[in-house]
């Protein structure tokens, strides 16, 4: 700034910008003047625009609700054809429904958060730290009313990212109807091929126990010994994403995960 | 600088342009380049934190005390940033799943802080407005292009449409796997800086020493 004769009169804004911008007064005030005008703007955008983000959160989870049920066509209303799923709120240690929470609102995720709703695991091959023991599952009934298909939340840890997906199984609760990946940042053109359709497409009508209720299903690059109703083929070129699909998918389907759920199922008691 | 507003917007684009010739931004250059969608998103996006980080930066100046001028601009740019991100989230959601991780890198993208810190706080705020807007044409530019040779090869489709039918899809091309790797945008930037400078020769650095010859006896 040149120098200027001192004005009496000047206001105070005026002298402010006047002074040297290295004098200390200065640099505190612009430092918090800058801040506090940063943060508003940020908050400002983030507040306003929060609804929209969650609207479209929302929307793209029902989308891979319906994909992985086989139900979505491109152009449908989606919260129309969502309609025709039921969610549920499930206790995974009993394998039974609760109503306990509303399940249209019900927060898996924020619940792993919560000490109260979640624990943590010692074993924890799909690498997710924390469990809930509530998680929204979602039910598709026939025409009679039978319970047709179930579609149950699933995430682990891949190479770079946690997936998250659902998986979808007959009323039978053991036949695979479909796997779907909703997020994750795996590599893209490598472990991003779990989105692949035609990997996914190896999925429909694969097991998920044996005949002695053993877990067998696995993403492996060869078959297991109980066969190839058991075995999905991993991607090529990436292994660490497909050895993180084929633990989280048997964490889930396991003891620790839908087993209690899935024997219900199967006895008819759902 | 007695550039006009013409030279200001085209000069980034090749004769300085921030990733061939200054070498800033090779980061984020190699990490979204490779598929075309996200380099065009990533591109507009940096070209708008860059113009307007510049802009504000530049009628904030003179004002700005020198201690703190680095932590000032990284808040600017912050800030822009952030807003970038939000408005992604809530109007392009499905590139958003792909580029959060990259637009939270802008802030870091060395060639916002280069403008910053080598034009805003030296120029006026429009000419600072269109400087940031060349710089990021200019990145852009070779993000398309790097974006461009990696999808073709790569995966085998442009803006997401198939062009090459891959073998994994039932086609006959056998796709690049190596392209879709980071480290192939460091051959095909490599490749992009020699033609420019085969081209433009006036671009070469001049060696900073010489290879002595030795005389034989």
């Amino acid at each position: 700034m040149p120098d200027r004769p001192k004005d009496v009169k000047a206001g105070p804004i005026k002298r402010f910008l006047d002074a040297p911008a290295d004098s200390v007064g200065k640099t505190i005030v612009v430092a918090v003047g800058l801040c506090l005008v940063a943060s508003m703007v940020v908050s400002a955008a983030a507040v306003s625009l929060r609804p929209i983000q969650q609207v479209n959160a929302a929307k793209d989870k029902q989308v891979n609700i319906l994909q992985v049920a086989g139900l979505y066509q491109p152009g449908d209303d989606v919260a129309e054809a969502f309609q025709a799923f039921e969610p549920h709120v499930l206790e995974l240690t009993s394998g039974t429904f609760t109503d306990r929470f509303d399940a249209s609102s019900f927060d898996d995720r924020a619940a792993a958060d919560d000490p109260a709703l979640s624990r943590a695991l010692d074993d924890d091959p799909a690498g997710i730290g924390r469990q809930s023991n509530f998680v929204t599952v979602y039910l598709l009934r026939d025409d009679v009313g039978d319970v047709d298909k179930v579609i149950l939340p699933i995430h682990g840890y891949g190479l770079w990212s946690t997936l998250y997906g659902f998986i979808a199984l007959e009323e039978n609760g053991n036949d695979i109807f479909g796997l779907q990946f909703y997020q994750h940042a795996e590599t893209p053109g490598l472990g991003a091929e779990v989105d692949n359709p035609r990997w996914k497409a190896l999925w429909p009508g694969k097991k998920v126990q044996d005949a002695n209720g053993e877990l067998q299903i696995t993403v492996a690059k060869f078959a297991p010994p109980a066969g190839v109703d058991y075995h999905v083929d991993a991607l090529s070129g990436a292994t660490l994403t497909s050895v993180g699909v084929d633990n989280l998918v048997r964490f889930w389907l396991g003891e620790e995960g839908y087993a209690p759920f899935l024997a219900n199922l199967k006895a008819g008691a759902i | 600088m007695a550039q006009t507003k013409r030279e200001m917007l085209v000069d980034p684009l090749v004769d300085n342009n921030p990733i061939t010739l200054q070498v800033l931004g090779i980061c984020s250059a190699l990490a979204v380049t490779s598929s075309l969608q996200v380099a065009f998103v990533m591109s507009l996006a940096v070209t708008f934190v860059t113009a307007f980080s510049s802009m504000f930066i530049s009628i904030i100046r003179n004002q700005i005390p020198g201690s703190i001028r680095i932590i000032v601009q990284m808040v600017v740019i912050a800030s822009l940033v952030i807003l970038v991100d939000q408005i992604l989230k809530a109007y392009a959601f499905e590139i958003s799943k792909t580029l959060s991780v990259f637009v939270g890198l802008i802030i870091t993208n060395c060639i916002v802080m280069g403008r910053a810190e080598a034009f805003a706080m030296k120029n006026g705020p429009v000419a600072s407005f269109i400087d940031g807007v060349g710089n990021g044409l200019g990145y852009g530019l070779i993000l398309m292009l790097v974006g461009f040779v990696r999808e073709l090869f790569g995966a085998g489709s442009l803006f997401g449409i198939t062009i090459l039918e891959t073998v994994n899809n039932g086609g006959w091309y056998n796709p690049n796997g190596m392209l879709l790797l980071p480290p192939s945008a460091f051959f095909i930037i490599g490749l992009i800086i020699w033609a420019f400078r085969a081209w433009k020769p006036e671009q070469v650095e001049e060696r900073e020493y010489k290879i002595q010859t030795v005389e034989a006896h």
